[in-house]
Parts: C-alpha cells; structure tokens; sequence
C-alpha cells in the first residue's frame, strides 16, 4: 500500500485540504486503487524517451512589450470575499 | 431528432423569413419547457431579452448575428456569473471576456445562457456539478440518463434544440463522449487552435475548447468563428484559420482511412463494433483505401492521462484559496485554517480526489517515477500517431465504450468511470483534432457516436471524412 494515513495526511496538507477521519480513510482507498491502476506504465519501455510536456511545437511567441489597462483594481476587487483599502484581506497572520 | 439548423437559420435570418425576436423567442419558450434537464447553470430571459434589444438596434453585418449559443460555464463572461459548476466559485463575476467568448459576441451571437458541467470539468457524466446533475434530452421518462460530460449541459443543450450551437472544452473527451450520448456533433480541434485565455484551467496541456451543434456543416461555421491566433495564450498556434464550411468536400475517393486495431477493446458491446464496421463499409464504397493501422501504446493512454491531468490540476486549482475571488469559509481562525477550509468545504469530492493524487505525483520522490513517466509515455503515443499518419489521411474510431447510461447508475469505482475516456484520451494526449458525430443507434434506440481523428491542423480533413459520413448516413 503506498498511501497510508500519514501520506494523505501530508498530501492533504501540501494541498491545503482539510479531510476529516472519514474522507481520509476513503481516498486512501481510491488512491491506493488509482496507484496500483497507473503502475502499469512500468511494463513500457521509456529509456532514452524525451518527457513530451507540451505538445503544441511553436517556439512562444514574443509580443511587444507595451502596456495595457485591461481590468481595475476595483472591479478585482469587488470579486474579493474581503477586502480593506484597496488590497484583499485575510485573517491576522502576525500575533 | 431536432431538424434545426445553423445554415437554414442565418438564411431565414438573411431573407427575413423570421426576425431575431421571433428566432430567439422560439428558443427561450423551449428553454422555459425544459427546466427539468438542468441544463443550464446560470439563465435569464431578461437577459437574453436584452441582447436581443442590443442586436435589432444595430446595423452592422455579423456573421452570426442573432444566432443561439449556449456557453459552457467553464468560459468568462461579463455579462453571466461564471462557476465552472464548483461551489467555490459560487457568485464569481468575471472582469473580462474569454477570448472565445468574445469572438463570439463580436459575430452577432446570442448567449442563451451557461451551461452544466462536471466540477471544474472533472468528470464523464455531469454528475460532480454543485448544481446538481443534467439530464440527458434523450431519456425515457422513468429512466434518466447521463448526457455524458464534462460539457453534459452543452451537448444536452443542442441536444434537446434549446440552442443552434454551444461552446464546449475537451481535456480527455469532454467534447466527443457527450455528442456521442446526446447524438449530437461534437469537435474538439487540434491543441493551441483555439485560446485558452479566459476558460477556467483543468490540465493546461491539455485542454482546449470546441464546438457542438446540431451537424457537421454547423460545427464548420461555428469552428472557424472560434478559431485564431491570441497572443494573451502562449500556446496558441500562429496557423491560417481557412474557411472549413466553404471548403467542405465529401468526396474521398482516393483518401486512406487509418483503423486501429488496438481500439477493438474486450466487453466493447457488440453494436457499437457494429457501427464500426458499417462506418467502414460506406466509406469503402466511396472510394476510400481501409489501411488497418497500429497505435500500440493504446492501452497505457488513460493510466498516462490520470497522472498528467490532476498533476497538473493539482497547479492550476492552487489559485482557489479564499483570498481573490470565489468561496471563503467563515471558519478562519488563521490564515492557513482559511485556505483549508474554504478548499475542504469549497471543492467537491472528484476534484479534491483529483487534487490529492495530483498532489502525490508531484511531491519529491514520486515526480520522476509517476509524473516524468507519464509525460515520457506520452511522447511514444504521440509518436504512434505520427507514425500511423504516415499511412493515412484519417483515423476512425468509436466515440464512447457504450451509450448513455442510466443517471443513477453508481459510479462509485473512480477507474470504471474512467474507462470512459478510452477512445478519446490516445488524440488528447497527443493533441489532435477529433470530431464525434451521431452514426446508428442500440438496441434501446439510444444514439452512439463515431469519432474521426485528423493530423494537427487538418480540421479540413476531419470536416470533410466527417460530413461525408453524416451525409451517408441521413
């Protein structure tokens, strides 16, 4: 079993997920069962195979370097579930 | 079948056979009709009403002025919250316009509304939407079915003609599975034809947007009005856009269909082998070599595919946090409390499987023996079809394993649902451009789906082998 419950715990906390008892106990499952699934790609062949991590072959195109107004602060803003003088807001951080 | 079409319609526009109120009048009253689907995420007549005000107002030619489109809720739109069918983008406003979208608008189109979707596109039935599931138009009364998905509300849309077209995205075959299911035609063109800019990110290399409507000639149209270079998407290609509906040509003769014999999978049922060999024989009897071909990674595709797509939507999501926009969850007692929280209560249970073994995959140690391994398996599937491609014009296919399925079906065994994908993850991960179109029914008269795969770039070929199907077909 490569997951037990102190790697779902870690990958919970690396992902800033919460999980309570029950939820760990179910993904532990799932994912052992979606690991043991993709091991299969051991049986190919990769040696001397480059990673393929992007299929489109263009070269990324350079764009002018100009500026434009495209969205403001405020209507950013307005998206935010809390925000003071112009900037987000979230819990206190320093005691 | 619906027997409504783009074509007809922008000539009866043209003609002024029908005015844009009374077009779109036609289509808000079947909306209102059919609220028990749960197409659409978000609706509103009063704003439909509007649009249709803006247009009449306005002189100028369109291409699709006063047309119906139904738009995925996966794209930004000014005009209509955008949710990507997730609770923690519940009551999100977009300050900007998707690319797609707004090439959309700049035509003339009318959007009718946003459809469901599976959660941030993760999912083969639309049943992971927070809003709960769509309806497949196609079900018997006492047995609701799934309309397939991701983009279940876009195809269920064009499905049940509340709509002359509908935007969709594709990562794995959230284009191709449910036209398939809801027998209409779906495509899903070459990665980078389309920008990115603007739709809610899954697995960025992967996905790309599409089109569905009510038949091939449509999809052309409404393809090439979506299609272009933008330089906002770093992968968008810089390529002609030609004009696919005007070149569209149904003669094959000469052409080479590619047959892939790793696609005839175990437990496929028989009728869908069916509609496979009858594909075949029309395009024979046009005059099309049939070259069986071998892709012979096939099978390592969808194991490839479930490491690379939540690795990389285990990156994207990041941004969900609580602080910019979106969900926060009132139990934040410290910053990072808020962060778990408002993920734990704001993603449902598929995205946060997805997140958690994207998380996995990616973390040190396992980067190299799950993550690098996929992207290095991918190269050879890719290299398959660069292979099989040297023998033939086109590659044909079935769509989906099977037709639509009950709605409550249980899915309880993630990798089962899966298996879904098979016949439309392989071109996903290597990037091509794919097209389901409806060909025959089972036995319960339910619509199944061929799909037709075309070099990078080639949509004309696609188009072409695809219409002359259809065309055989009616």
């Amino acid at each position: 079993m490569k997951i037990d419950k102190n790697t779902i715990n870690k990958i919970a906390r690396l992902s800033r997920i919460k999980l309570d008892d029950k939820e760990s106990e179910d993904y532990i499952k799932d994912l052992n069962s979606i690991l043991d699934w993709v091991e299969q790609l051991n049986e190919v062949n990769t040696e001397n195979v480059e990673p393929l991590s992007n299929i489109s072959s263009s070269i990324l195109p350079k764009r002018e370097d100009v500026s434009n107004d495209t969205n403001s602060s405020e209507e950013i803003l307005e998206n935010a579930p809390d925000n003071l003088e112009g900037f987000f807001a979230v819990p206190k951080v320093v005691e | 079948m619906s027997k409504s079409s783009l074509k007809q319609t922008l000539k009866d526009l043209d003609t002024k056979k029908i005015s844009i109120r009374e077009l779109n009048q036609d289509y808000l009253k079947r909306i209102k009709e059919n609220e028990n689907l749960n197409v659409f995420i978000y609706f509103s007549e009063e704003n439909v009403l509007k649009q249709i005000d803006n247009l009449e107002n306005d002189n100028s030619a369109k291409k699709l002025k006063g047309i119906p489109i139904a738009i995925k809720d996966l794209f930004c739109t000014k005009s209509m919250p955008t949710t990507a069918a997730s609770k923690i983008l519940e009551n999100f406003h977009p300050t900007y316009e998707s690319f797609i979208t707004q090439k959309l608008l700049d035509e003339g189109s009318i959007f009718v509304g946003k459809t469901n979707l599976d959660e941030f596109a993760m999912g083969s039935a639309t049943n992971t939407s927070f809003f709960g599931n769509t309806i497949n138009p196609l079900s018997k009364e006492n047995e609701p079915l799934a309309p397939g998905g991701s983009s279940g509300g876009s195809a269920a849309a064009v499905a049940a003609d509340l709509c002359l077209g509908a935007t969709g995205t594709d990562t794995g075959g959230s284009i191709r599975q449910p036209a398939s299911f809801c027998g209409v035609v779906g495509i899903k063109p070459t990665y980078g034809l389309c920008s990115r800019w603007g739709i809610a990110a899954f697995a960025s290399s992967l996905d790309q947007a599409g089109i569905f409507s009510h038949n091939v000639e449509d999809a052309s149209i409404l393809l090439q009005s979506i299609a272009g270079f933008d330089q906002r998407d770093s992968t968008s290609a810089k390529v002609d856009i030609p004009n696919y509906f005007e070149n569209l040509d149904d003669d094959l003769n000469g052409k080479t269909v590619g047959i892939p014999k790793e696609y005839s999978i175990d437990g496929t049922p028989m009728e869908i082998s069916q509609i496979w060999e009858d594909a075949i024989k029309v395009l024979e009897k046009k005059g099309v070599k049939i070259k069986n071909i071998s892709l012979p990674h096939t099978k390592y595709a969808l194991p490839t595919y479930y490491i690379i797509a939540p690795a990389e939507a285990s990156s994207n999501l990041a941004r969900y946090d609580g602080v910019k926009y979106g969900f926060r969850s009132d139990e934040i007692d410290s910053l990072d409390e808020m962060y778990e929280n408002t993920r734990a209560q704001g993603f449902g249970r598929e995205v946060k499987r997805r997140i958690l073994i994207g998380t996995y995959v990616l973390s040190a140690g396992y980067y190299d023996a799950y993550y690098l391994k996929a992207q290095k398996v991918r190269k050879l599937i890719a290299n398959d079809f660069n292979n099989a491609f040297k023998e033939c014009d086109f590659i044909v296919t079935p769509t989906a394993p099977s037709a639509a399925f009950p709605l409550n079906e249980k899915q309880n065994d993630p990798i089962k649902m899966y298996l879904n994908d098979v016949f439309t993850v392989p071109a996903s991960l290597a990037g091509l451009p794919g097209i389901s179109i409806p060909f025959g029914k089972d036995k319960n008269n339910l619509p199944l789906g061929i799909q037709i795969l075309g070099k990078h770039f080639d949509e004309q070929q696609v188009f072409n082998a695809a219409v002359s199907l259809e065309r055989s077909y009616e």
